[in-house]
Order: structure tokens, then C-alpha cells, then sequence
């Protein structure tokens, strides 16, 4: 009887405990944001004084104006693509990438340190100031916006594909070695094989991720539909501008669908 | 042939593996290895094709030393070594017939393995293999459809693919059932006396160790406590290999 009454009273005692650890997390949590939002001088009232115009804009985003379709489809060819070509481009640099961040693969430290940490460096830089240094460099249009593109990919793809490699079955990296392989067969037929399926998913996802993002790149000259956002909403007309907008909504969407479908199929 | 002298292994931690291990195994034997866990049968094991590493000792493998052995010459001493291991260590998501070409991979180029590129010969050679070890109808197969005893199998053919001279088995039946475990050490056997291949075996049953083995060595705290033929081994010797401890504790967890 003694051995059954213990454990009940041990429960006892832990659950006041627990509840104030969580009420302390949720204190911290409203601290943190009621502080966030007094620092950026955050105001309701601005919100509800700026609700009238944000009304008016939406009133002249409507009716679209459908005939400007015809020209914004060049350059939302471009947009796709400049994704197409970005991720595609990206996605061959991140190989090495992947391999040389993977702790099971670059055993030596010396290797996956500086790998990982260019990756960080990678990920940091937004990719509009990206796509802003490029066109400084190249000049105006598509290439900069595709160099871009290109390494935010690297970002991306490099970073989920690593962490795959990390995970992977260590069983079959032992055969090889065992069987007497060098590192890249090593690679080859017990890494990769593992991972491959999960690489063609990231890519594809990022492909997704790249055809948004080359859609805003334009607004610094980098080629693509964002330059004419920038010009209709320079010109105030915004019915081209929803026009656009829907536009993008639409090939965004069925990209993402067929991404999805396939991805699907891959795992 | 298969030699080790004066072969010792530490941990980094202070634990000793192997100490002062003098052994010789001859080609065609079909040698187990039985003790408790943690006696060093794995370590042993992979010492022999350098997977663990020795801190002292050196060891030969037909006169020739892979302690010593770097780059291509220890590829190429690995590849006349095949390996069985407790998990298969397939790759999953491929097929048999991938899983078993990938043996063969010490033989050809890298730029011509990076392509994968393998001669005719390799898949004829691949699935003679499949066939020796019945399961040559799932060569298309990927390999995680198979049950464990299939690809145990299917690692069983990766190595004799591989044309390796010694197979080394690290606890291949530890995780199969008895009639699969019957199979896959039926399977090792008859490789042995066909092909005469040196067999190296870990094991944790004694009655495995006297049904399949011409020799049988036992460790204990990474020392030779016993090495002779099959006949020679008596249910006193097998008390000597895992002591009397365990049989203390099994008395006094069964009073309680």
C-alpha cells in the first residue's frame, strides 16, 4: 500500500510547481510583446485614423483592370523564368555546400565550420539588397535578379539539405567504407541515395519561395512582373496594379499546386 | 589468413577493448566469436578491416598489414573484406540489385562509380549472388520492402558480389527470429565450404556458436579466455567465457 500512495503524492507536489513555470513563460511572453510595441511607439488609434484611406485604396484597386494582362505576361515570363534559372543554378551550388556542412560527411572540422559559417553569411543578406548589389554590378534587368535568386537558393537549399544529410542512416556509410570506397563512392552510394528524394522536394519548394521572390525583385531594377508594380503604383493606377496582384496570385498558386503534387509523389 | 600481434585497444575514456590480443586465423575456417557484451567481440571484429582503429599491436591480413595500409592500399585491402552487419546496413530507398552492385564499387574508377557506371559483368556478378542466397526474384525490389531475413540476405550477396576473401559478420542474426537466423547462418555456412571463404562471426548464442563454427574463441574484458575447435568446448568453458557473476545476479533477482 506504502509503494502505491507514494508515487500519487509525488504528483501532487510537482503540479502547483509546473503551473508556475507556465504562468511565469506567459507573463514573460505579454512582457516581451507589450515592450516590443511600446519601443516602436506601436498605436491603435493611427490604425483606426489610417483605416479610412486603406478604404480608399482598396476601392480604387477595384475594378482590376484585365486588359493590362497582356502587358504584364512578357515579364511575368521573365519572373518564372528568372525563378526557373535562379533555383536551378542554386540548387547545383548547394551540393558541395550541403556536403562540406554535414558533420557525418566533413568529419574534419576544419571543413564544415567555414562551410556553415559562409551558409549563415548567405542566409543573412535579404534578397532584395542582394538583388540591389547585383544590379549595381551588372547594370539593370534579368541577370542580376537571376544571380540573386541564385544565391538566395543556396541559402535555402544548402541549409535543409545538410540538416537531411545529418539525419541520415549512418548503417549504410559503414558498408561503404567497409567495402573499401574512397570518399566520393562513399558519397555516392550511401549518401546521396538517401537524401536525394528530400533534395528534389527542397528545390522544388524553393522554386516556389524563388517565383515570389522574383516577383518583388523588379523593385530595384533586377528584372521581372516588379518593375511594373513599381510603375503602376508610381502612376497611381491601381487597377493595373490589382491586376498584377491577381495575376501573381494565380501562376503563384498553380506553381504551388504542381510543386505540391509532385513533392508529394517524391516521398 | 588473418593475424594479430600483440593488438591492444584503449578507449580515449580509460576503457580497455582489447588487451595484448595474439591470434591466427587460417582461410576457410569458419570462426565465432561468443562472449558477454562489452568483452570486445565487435571491437575485435573491426579491428580487422580498420573500422575501429588499435592503439597498439598490428595486424595482417595475408602477410600484409592494414594497421599500416593508407589510402588506396587500405581500399583496396577493405575490398577483399566483406561485412555483415547486425542492422544489414542497406540503403533503404534503393533496390537489391543497387544495394548489392554498390559492393563492387572498389573495383572501378571513381569518375566511372560517380556516374554509375557498372560493366555487365558486375550485374551478372550481382545477381549470381542474389541466386546463391535465394532472393534473386526481389532484385528490383527496394530494399525496404524485404523482411529482415531477406536483407540480411541481400547484405550476405552485397559481399559475395564484392568477391571478398574473409566475410566478417558482426551479430547478424541478433535481430531475427530463430528460422530466418537458421537460414542467414545456413547461408554463411554453405559460402564457407563452397567458396572457402574465410568466416568471422559474432555471436551471442553458444548453440549457434557449436552448430555452425570449426573454431570457436571467447573474450572476456577484451582477453582471449578461450580458442580452440568445437569439440573442445564444454558447457564448463562457456561458464568460463560469461563467468559466474551472471549467474549470481540471475539467483538474486530471482529471490526478490
Amino acid at each position: 500500500m506504502k509503494t502505491i500512495e507514494a508515487p500519487i503524492q509525488k504528483k501532487e507536489i510537482r503540479i502547483p510547481s509546473n503551473r508556475l513555470k507556465h504562468s511565469f513563460t506567459i507573463l514573460l511572453l505579454i512582457s516581451i510583446i507589450w515592450l516590443s510595441g511600446w519601443k516602436v511607439e506601436f498605436s491603435i488609434t493611427s490604425l483606426i485614423n489610417g483605416l479610412p484611406n486603406m478604404v480608399d485604396l482598396l476601392v480604387e484597386l477595384f475594378p482590376p483592370d484585365l486588359s493590362y494582362i497582356n502587358n504584364v505576361t512578357q515579364p511575368m515570363l521573365e519572373t518564372i523564368r528568372m525563378a526557373v534559372l535562379g533555383t536551378t543554378f542554386g540548387a547545383i551550388i548547394s551540393i558541395p555546400i550541403a556536403l562540406c556542412s554535414a558533420r557525418n560527411v566533413a568529419i574534419l572540422p576544419i571543413i564544415s565550420i567555414p562551410s556553415r559559417f559562409l551558409l549563415n553569411l548567405v542566409r543573412t543578406i535579404p534578397d532584395l539588397l542582394l538583388a540591389a548589389f547585383f544590379v549595381a554590378v551588372f547594370g539593370i534587368g534579368a541577370l542580376p535578379g537571376i544571380f540573386a535568386l541564385t544565391i538566395f537558393s543556396v541559402g535555402i537549399i544548402a541549409k535543409l539539405t545538410y540538416e537531411a544529410i545529418e539525419n541520415i542512416d549512418p548503417g549504410p556509410l559503414e558498408a561503404m567504407t567497409a567495402v573499401g570506397a574512397n570518399k566520393i563512392k562513399w558519397i555516392t552510394y550511401g549518401v546521396i541515395p538517401q537524401v536525394l528524394s528530400q533534395f528534389m522536394s527542397f528545390v522544388l519548394y524553393t522554386f516556389e519561395v524563388n517565383v515570389r521572390a522574383a516577383a518583388v525583385l523588379g523593385l530595384v531594377g533586377a528584372g521581372g512582373i516588379g518593375l511594373y508594380y513599381e510603375r503602376t503604383l508610381g502612376f497611381f493606377e491601381y487597377d493595373k496594379t490589382s491586376t498584377i496582384i491577381l495575376f501573381t496570385l494565380i501562376v503563384v498558386l498553380i506553381i504551388d499546386y504542381l510543386s505540391t503534387k509532385i513533392r508529394e509523389r517524391l516521398i | 589468413m588473418i593475424e594479430f600481434k600483440n593488438v591492444s585497444k584503449i578507449y580515449p575514456n580509460g576503457t580497455v577493448g582489447l588487451n595484448n590480443i595474439n591470434l591466427t586465423i587460417n582461410k576457410g575456417e569458419f570462426v565465432v566469436i561468443v562472449g558477454l557484451s562489452g568483452a570486445g567481440k565487435s571491437t575485435l571484429l573491426r579491428s580487422i578491416n580498420r573500422l575501429h582503429e588499435i592503439t597498439s599491436g598490428e595486424i595482417f591480413i595475408n602477410g600484409k598489414s592494414i594497421t599500416r595500409a593508407k589510402g588506396k592500399e587500405l581500399y583496396r585491402m577493405r575490398r577483399d573484406i566483406g561485412m555483415i552487419f547486425q542492422n544489414f546496413n542497406l540503403v533503404k530507398r534503393s533496390t537489391v540489385i543497387r544495394n548489392v552492385l554498390s559492393g563492387r564499387v572498389g573495383y572501378h574508377s571513381t569518375l566511372r562509380m560517380l556516374l554509375g557506371l557498372f560493366p555487365k559483368h558486375d550485374k551478372e556478378l550481382a545477381l549470381k549472388a542474389l541466386e546463391r542466397v535465394n532472393i534473386l526474384d526481389k532484385a528490383y525490389h527496394r530494399a525496404d520492402q524485404l523482411s529482415g531475413g531477406q536483407q540480411q540476405r541481400v547484405s550476405i550477396a552485397r559481399a559475395l558480389a564484392q568477391e571478398a576473401k574473409i566475410i566478417l559478420a558482426d551479430e547478424p542474426v541478433a535481430s531475427l527470429d530463430p528460422i530466418t537466423t537458421k537460414q542467414v547462418m545456413d547461408d554463411l555456412k554453405k559460402i564457407n565450404q563452397e567458396l572457402g571463404i574465410t568466416i568471422v562471426v559474432n555471436l551471442h548464442f553458444i548453440d549457434l556458436a557449436r552448430e555452425y563454427a570449426t573454431r570457436i574463441i571467447g573474450l572476456r574484458v577484451g582477453e582471449i579466455v578461450f580458442d580452440d575447435s568445437v569439440a573442445k568446448a564444454t558447457d564448463e568453458t562457456f561458464n568460463k567465457i560469461y563467468g559466474n557473476p551472471l549467474e549470481k545476479q540471475d539467483v538474486v533477482v530471482m529471490s526478490k
